[in-house]
């Protein structure tokens, strides 16, 4: 097996908070706390959990818009996150991302084609400007954006026209990593759909990897490769999209799956209602930092952190428990 | 140029502001006419025709032998009678609307200084017998340019220390709001009659001077957009494309920031205008004789006997401050955005 293009080891980012009764005291919050995963090169993996989780810190860590604390972050084998800026540039361009608000991810002053032009002059990827509004025009063309759109301001636009925009900036560069930072989540269900058949499509046509990082499951099944689902700053079980689907391991992933809604009406399910609320991260449970929630948690639960072990082919999962009792 | 639709209707909607739109345009009218003070009011002809000759006395130096052979080959005095005859034997002048600077003594006044208003003085003299009008002229002029530009170097710098702290935030905003914190706590006049002392006052180390101190007014305003604007999702995808932190800020953070910064000028402007004027009152400011209108309110406080001293100060200084807070006002409104975004 190749090295994949990106593999993330431990990674772990703390935010210092005010604490205390006056705010004087200092409190560190691990928005993520040991994360390990790897992209290979044409993979997508989804990146999945509820709100605060800690899925954007990782993204933004590997973007490296923000520094991790602690842990390895490689790009084709070469350490990314403790590089300084300057040599980290060049690697810049084989990362780039799409963000989830379509209308504050465009600066609103800039043209279209000034928005796209500008990794392309930052990195200096194409000369003069024949090849410059030729290079604008593919970009356009690759992501359905008609070639007029170019000398139009975002506002202009629609959310899904201007997100189509913002993933023609991501690729401007040629990269090979895109994160796409809950790219779809802000648009609605039609478009959605759109977004989602255009990314795969470039993935098919480019060969890119794609970091999807989402709080939809059922937008990922459509989409990925394997799936990774986080609680609480931590990954709680990986696998093949088929796999964990079909066979979700975690008591967490379950109740997610069963979250998604089924397009029909005669579908008899069980729906697993977790009670209460995620935990803080700032003193998160111990033990397995599910168990607050958990409906099968037993005492070992509250001691004990499970570790991932494998369930299944590349299928790991954080659960003490082999097979879970069917719950009722 | 092109403009964007937002620029558009910002500037319908201060159009629309009829009070500011007429101030500004009443202010360019006044600043723009004592811009060419000299050729308005001035103790030197604008041309003299003599034996055949043209000669510009507003523009060009010349001996006083030049016109009268009898003279001394000194600088020439337009004002002395003997002088006048003799051109006018052989040719004739054109003087300015005013045949007086601001530091010309008005000759031959049959009452002592401070003299009213007559039709020779249109706003009178002051009681160093230098004619009223003429001084408002050019001393509009200087407190208008020295406003301009501590204004523009003041917000400039302002605007990078602002950029600066909010873009990078922690330690160095930590540092730097204690620093002004700190700096804006210096008695200014004091400091200000410490350097007179030392040094007379000019223009320019005036201007040096309130520069120091206040270049702090904008850093709040733009140390908060930069806060928020660092956090934006499209500056955030800019530093992904790896775009280095100065055109971060240039680019992409600043065009926002300037709204806010924007608003303040004009009252920026008033402000400088006003310091000026009440160092000058206060005898800390432009050396002595210079045109400034601070002076002129000083000789009102002291000629209480002759009012159109400190009327005409109050009127010209008022008039010239309700304008800019005029102008102000309509910036403000075109930049607000309940106004333009419906």
């Amino acid at each position: 097996m190749t090295a994949p293009l990106l593999d993330v080891q431990d990674l772990r980012k703390e935010f210092a908070v005010r604490a205390g009764r006056f705010g004087f005291g200092r409190a560190m919050l691990a928005a993520v706390d040991g994360v390990s995963f790897t992209v290979s090169r044409g993979e997508t993996l989804s990146l999945v959990g509820e709100s605060g989780c800690g899925k954007s810190t990782v993204g933004r860590a590997i973007l490296r818009l923000i520094a991790p604390t602690a842990g390895e972050i490689r790009l084709d084998g070469q350490r990314i996150d403790d590089l300084p800026e300057h040599r980290l540039r060049p690697l810049r361009r084989r990362i780039q991302v799409v963000f989830q608000d379509p209308f504050s991810s465009l600066n609103p002053r800039l043209t279209v084609g000034d928005i796209l032009a500008e990794p392309l002059r930052n990195f200096g990827l194409v000369h003069g400007r024949a090849a410059r509004a030729e290079r604008l025009g593919q970009l356009a063309d690759a992501v359905g954006v008609a070639r007029e759109a170019l000398g139009r301001r975002p506002h202009e636009f629609s959310g899904g026209q201007r997100q189509r925009i913002g993933i023609a900036r991501a690729l401007a560069t040629e990269p090979e990593l895109i994160v796409c930072d809950e790219a779809v989540s802000a648009l609605d269900v039609s478009v959605k759909a759109q977004i989602i058949n255009l990314l795969a499509d470039l993935q098919d046509r480019l060969g890119l990897a794609l970091l999807f990082i989402s709080h939809d499951l059922a937008v990922v099944e459509h989409l990925t490769h394997r799936v990774a689902v986080m609680y609480l700053g931590r990954i709680v079980e990986t696998g093949p999209r088929r796999a964990l689907f079909a066979a979700p391991h975690h008591p967490y992933t379950r109740a997610l799956l069963s979250s998604v809604p089924v397009p029909d009406p005669t579908a008899t399910r069980r729906r697993i209602v977790l009670g209460g609320d995620v935990p803080s991260p700032l003193a998160p449970p111990p033990g397995c930092r599910f168990h607050t929630r958990c409906p099968f948690a037993v005492e070992r639960c509250r001691v004990e952190t499970p570790a991932l072990r494998p369930v299944g082919e590349g299928h790991v999962s954080a659960c003490h428990f082999d097979t879970e009792p069917a719950p009722g | 140029m092109t403009l964007s639709p937002l620029t558009r209707r910002r500037l319908a909607v201060f159009r629309a502001h009829r009070r500011g739109f007429v101030a500004l345009w009443i202010f360019t009218a006044l600043f723009l006419l004592c811009l060419f003070a000299e050729f308005i009011a001035n103790d030197r002809p604008l041309v003299i025709r003599y034996d055949g000759q043209w000669y510009f006395p507003v523009l060009a130096d010349y001996g006083g032998d030049v016109f009268d052979p009898t003279a001394m080959p000194t600088e020439a005095d337009y004002t002395d009678p003997e002088l006048q005859a003799a051109v006018r034997a052989k040719g004739w002048m054109v003087w300015p609307l005013i045949p007086y600077d601001f530091k010309s003594i008005v000759k031959n006044l049959d009452r002592p200084a401070p003299s009213p208003p007559s039709w020779h003085n249109w706003l009178g003299t002051d009681d160093e017998a230098r004619d009223v009008l003429a001084r408002i002229i050019y001393g509009f002029r200087l407190s208008v340019l020295f406003g301009f530009t501590l204004t523009a170097v003041a917000s400039a710098v302002g605007i990078a220390a602002g950029a600066v702290q909010g873009f990078y935030g922690g330690a160095i905003d930590l540092l730097f709001q204690r620093f002004i914190e700190i700096w804006s706590g210096m008695p200014q006049l004091y400091l200000l009659i410490i350097l007179g002392s030392v040094l007379t006052p000019t223009f320019w180390t005036l201007l040096i001077f309130l520069l120091l101190f206040s270049w702090m007014h904008l850093t709040g305003v733009v140390r908060a957009e930069f806060l928020r604007g660092r956090n934006l999702d499209y500056v955030r995808a800019a530093r992904a494309l790896g775009v280095g932190d100065a055109a971060v800020m240039w680019r992409h953070i600043l065009p926002n920031a300037m709204v806010a910064t924007l608003t303040f000028l004009p009252f920026t402007l008033s402000g400088s205008v006003t310091v000026l004027a009440s160092l000058d009152f206060l005898g800390f400011g432009l050396p002595p004789g210079a045109p400034s209108l601070g002076e002129l309110v000083s000789e009102g406080k002291n000629n209480l006997q002759a009012p159109w001293l400190g009327i005409t100060a109050f009127v010209v200084l008022g008039g010239m401050l309700t304008l800019l807070i005029f102008i102000g006002e309509a910036v403000r409104d075109s930049f607000d955005p309940r106004k333009t975004m419906t």
